[in-house]
């Protein structure tokens, strides 16, 4: 099956019931994506599917065939690194960073749906993301800055 | 190693459904795959609807049309009340953009987490469940489909009117899913109050008592008291009155 991960067309060898994270993480050696939970819980295994944000471990490769996924590493990269992976560096968002691919993804999907969220906004859109260090205060102040800077 | 079809069509689905027999449905994913790669589900077969065209909301004269693979992101603003407020609580974003509609009513009960949360307010609605397999397509309650289950059964649709009144009310526990400890959804059909709770046993159910007793009173204005006052005052007398049996 083919898929378009990071702008990049892969074709996978993976059993089609096999979760999108572990055909990432094993046979595309796409690390970012974190596997947590891997029940839906935790949101360290966020990546878009088709710009939406979607639980990589609850998603099967037979739904995305010929889909287009984007992980951290299709954001940006060092010295370059897109609007809200800069607000989340420059916040103090990221502690041990195992949940932040997933919250800079959900971030990254919820400003493109609404610029300007309100705080109400920002915690419920990013209300399925979990974050083992309890930084949610920077975590919010990224989001914010993000919001706020030019994209 | 599971043998998955892939149907392109409702009709494609049926005729792999078949009766059902050996076959695993798998939609949006967020039950069947975890519990696969946990080694929960050992599936025959597996049958994967994300391509038979089954999702979509349809409105026509007051009658609300749920294709069964719907995305539960898509009742929170298309479907009636009080489907919609129970949909906006199910699990958190991501979970409501790939949850179907269809596998939360299929859902089953009594895992560690609760789910089937929209069996709720689709008791309240009197929704109708169409649905094939053995014996081919037909349209059951959402009471005769809740209380036979959706063994043998492959849902296509989910029918619901919308209702002249509709109320919801719950007891949640914050969590990165606000979990429902308990919650209420009621709805008047055509056919009266329809009341259902969620929280209260393994899956939803209708609580027709609490139905009967709105039916039993029909209190007055007169000198006294408002018919009004007496609506609000009476559920507290009657709780004083069945705590005190003594």
């Amino acid at each position: 099956m083919r898929l378009t991960v990071n702008g990049l067309e892969r074709e996978l060898a993976s059993a089609p019931l096999e979760p999108l994270l572990h055909a990432l993480r094993e046979e595309l050696g796409i690390t970012s994506p974190k596997a947590g939970c891997q029940e839906g819980g935790c949101g360290a295994c966020t990546v878009l599917v088709d710009g939406e944000p979607r639980r990589s471990c609850l998603v099967p490769l037979a739904a995305v065939e010929g889909a287009s996924v984007t992980t951290v590493e299709g954001l940006g990269e060092p010295g370059n690194l897109s609007t809200v992976q800069a607000a989340f560096h420059e916040q103090y968002g990221i502690q041990c960073g195992f949940c932040t691919p997933g919250f800079v993804l959900a971030t990254t999907a919820l400003l493109e749906r609404s610029p300007s969220p309100s705080r109400d906004e920002i915690l419920a859109g990013l209300g399925g993301h979990v974050c083992r260090c309890t930084g949610y205060v920077k975590i919010v102040a990224a989001v914010e800055a993000a919001a706020g800077s030019p994209a | 190693m599971t043998d998955v079809i892939v149907p392109t069509s409702a009709e494609e689905a049926a005729a792999a459904f078949g009766d059902g027999g050996g076959i695993t449905v798998l939609a949006g994913g967020t039950l069947v795959v975890p519990a696969i790669k946990l080694g929960r589900l050992r599936p025959e077969r597996t049958l994967f609807l994300g391509r038979a065209g089954l999702d979509g909301i349809e409105r026509a004269n007051g009658t609300v049309k749920i294709g069964a693979t719907t995305p539960i992101a898509a009742l929170v603003e298309g479907a009636p009340e009080p489907l919609a407020t129970f949909a906006r609580h199910v699990g958190d974003h991501e979970i409501r953009g790939q949850a179907t509609i269809g596998g939360n009513l299929c859902a089953p009960s009594g895992g560690t987490t609760p789910v089937g949360d929209l069996q709720a307010p689709l008791l309240a609605l009197d929704a109708r469940i169409r649905s094939v397999g053995a014996g081919g397509e037909r349209t059951d309650s959402i009471d005769d489909f809740l209380a036979a289950g959706p063994v043998g059964r492959l849902v296509l649709g989910i029918e619901v009117d919308a209702p002249k009144r509709a109320a919801t009310a719950a007891v949640r526990r914050p969590h990165a899913h606000a979990y429902s400890v308990l919650a209420v959804a009621a709805a008047e059909t055509a056919d009266g109050v329809r009341i259902a709770v969620l929280g209260a046993g393994p899956r939803a159910v209708r609580v027709a008592s609490a139905e009967q007793a709105l039916a039993d009173v029909d209190p007055q204005d007169d000198a006294l008291a408002s018919a009004w006052y007496r609506r609000q005052v009476l559920p507290g007398l009657v709780e004083r009155a069945l705590e005190g049996l003594r």
